[in-house]
């Protein structure tokens, strides 16, 4: 499916990280551009005039926006490559229900715990732990979230191991101990498949870059 | 032919939502209604996640979350399509689901806001009825185009929830001067056959939205203020 793909991204939004491991699944060649969202580009503004956010792909000059949406649209049009959705309807729903879970779930449980004190913090803190072993749960005995092959909930969750730095750095725990067969399918991910282990940005890293963002915010 | 059950309740728009589409699709099924404040033991089973209404049963299969159910039921059930074929159209398609969904607060805010903010909260949400209708509806019959398709469903609480709201909380918000193509596909939803025939009864609705309103004014803080 030929035509012009360009991806408007930053560097460390797991977002943004899905579209990138769906675009290399596929084999898609695009053209990346860093946004800078504290000076948001024209062309971001023009394509996303709603909700001003990365990821946005645009394709043939037509933008498509969040980044569940976009990895099915991609899944879609390049649909003769790497399938992402299973087959079969309940297991689509499936795998749409859980990406839904985690983009209702984990992101704003992980700021409450990033900006909170005490109680608070120690609250949060669980909540992300339990939200984390309830995916791991999930997964059960499988290799991949989509059974024998890597497919969109996989794409929909992996991205987030890379913030497990982060997580663990602010939260005082250790993902290992706390979910060790969630971890061993983040390591099966990263060694078997390149898409994976090319788009995910190194742990510490991201890690430097929430502190300096704290840092910034609060003025510490 | 499995079984198709849908576990609901009278007054969720969400569980309407799952029955607009079963119905536009004249597929047949049982409805069980769910007394919130006494969940089922059927409904913590199929939905443990979230224990909330709407959920689908399809033979021995749970769906859960509206927009899941919504997808799920096109697929299995592919005649009189509510989403679009193109696959562009349908990212626009969850575009929009996605953004009813995240407006939530928007609505939340107006339904607990009292002679002191109601301005404010109304601006705000006329703000947000306006991309509705500039970007979403724009100049056609319904969302979907010349029928109704998923995105129609989507905002199908517009419609008789939201007018019980307008009326609980004394303001209008969506009227012909304001929001006209808004306001006339609102008429035009509620005049179709399938969703006339699947409303909950009006005076019911205000009934039990006002009294959700004073029980979550109670609860909101500075919402009295």
């Amino acid at each position: 499916m030929a035509g012009e793909v360009v991806l408007l991204d930053t560097w460390a939004s797991m977002f943004g990280m899905r579209v990138r491991i769906a675009l290399a699944e596929k084999g898609v060649k695009y053209e990346y551009k860093e946004e800078n969202v504290k000076n948001k580009s024209p062309l971001l503004l023009q394509m996303n005039p709603i909700h001003k956010k990365v990821p946005v792909l645009i394709h043939n000059g037509k933008p498509i926006c969040e980044s569940a949406i976009i990895v099915q649209y991609i899944d879609e049009v390049w649909k003769d490559k790497s399938p992402l959705l299973p087959s079969d309807p309940y297991e689509r729903a499936q795998a749409r229900f859980w990406v839904d879970f985690i983009d209702k779930k984990v992101y704003e449980t992980w700021r409450r715990m990033w900006l909170s004190k005490g109680e608070e913090h120690e609250t949060a803190k669980k909540e992300l732990l339990d939200i984390f072993k309830l995916l791991e749960g999930t997964l059960g005995d499988k290799p991949f979230y989509g059974g024998d092959s890597f497919g969109f909930l996989d794409v929909g969750l992996i991205p987030f191991s890379s913030w497990f730095y982060t997580f663990e750095t602010y939260g005082h725990f250790k993902m290992e101990a706390e979910c060790p067969k969630l971890m061993a399918w983040v390591k099966r991910c990263v060694q078997s498949k390149e898409s994976v282990s090319k788009t995910l940005p190194d742990e510490k890293k991201v890690y430097e870059h929430i502190v300096a963002l704290e840092k910034a915010t609060t003025g510490a | 032919m499995d079984e198709v059950k849908l576990l609901g309740c009278w007054v969720s728009p969400f569980a309407h939502r799952v029955i607009w589409a079963l119905k536009l699709k004249g597929v047949k099924y049982e409805y069980i209604q769910e007394d919130l404040s006494n969940k089922s033991e059927l409904l913590l089973r199929s939905n443990p996640v979230y224990k909330k209404v709407p959920v689908l049963l399809h033979g021995d299969k749970a769906i859960c979350e509206s927009a899941v159910i919504l997808e799920y039921i096109e697929e299995v059930w592919p005649h009189n399509p509510l989403f679009p074929k193109d696959a562009y159209e349908r990212a626009l398609s969850r575009f929009w689901i996605s953004f009813a969904a995240d407006k939530g607060n928007a609505f939340h805010s107006f339904i607990v806001s009292t002679e002191e903010n109601r301005e404010k909260s109304k601006t705000e949400l006329v703000e947000v009825l306006k991309i509705v209708e500039d970007q979403a509806l724009k100049d056609q019959e319904f969302f979907g185009g010349d029928n109704i398709g998923v995105v129609d469903i989507i905002f199908g609480n517009i419609p008789h929830w939201f007018e019980a709201m307008e009326e609980s909380v004394g303001v209008k918000v969506v009227e012909p001067n304001t929001l006209p193509r808004l306001h006339a596909w609102v008429q035009r939803f509620k005049q179709n056959p399938v969703i006339k025939h699947n409303l909950p009864p009006y005076e019911d609705l205000v009934l039990f939205v006002k009294g959700f309103r004073q029980s979550l004014i109670s609860k909101t803080p500075n919402a009295s203020a």
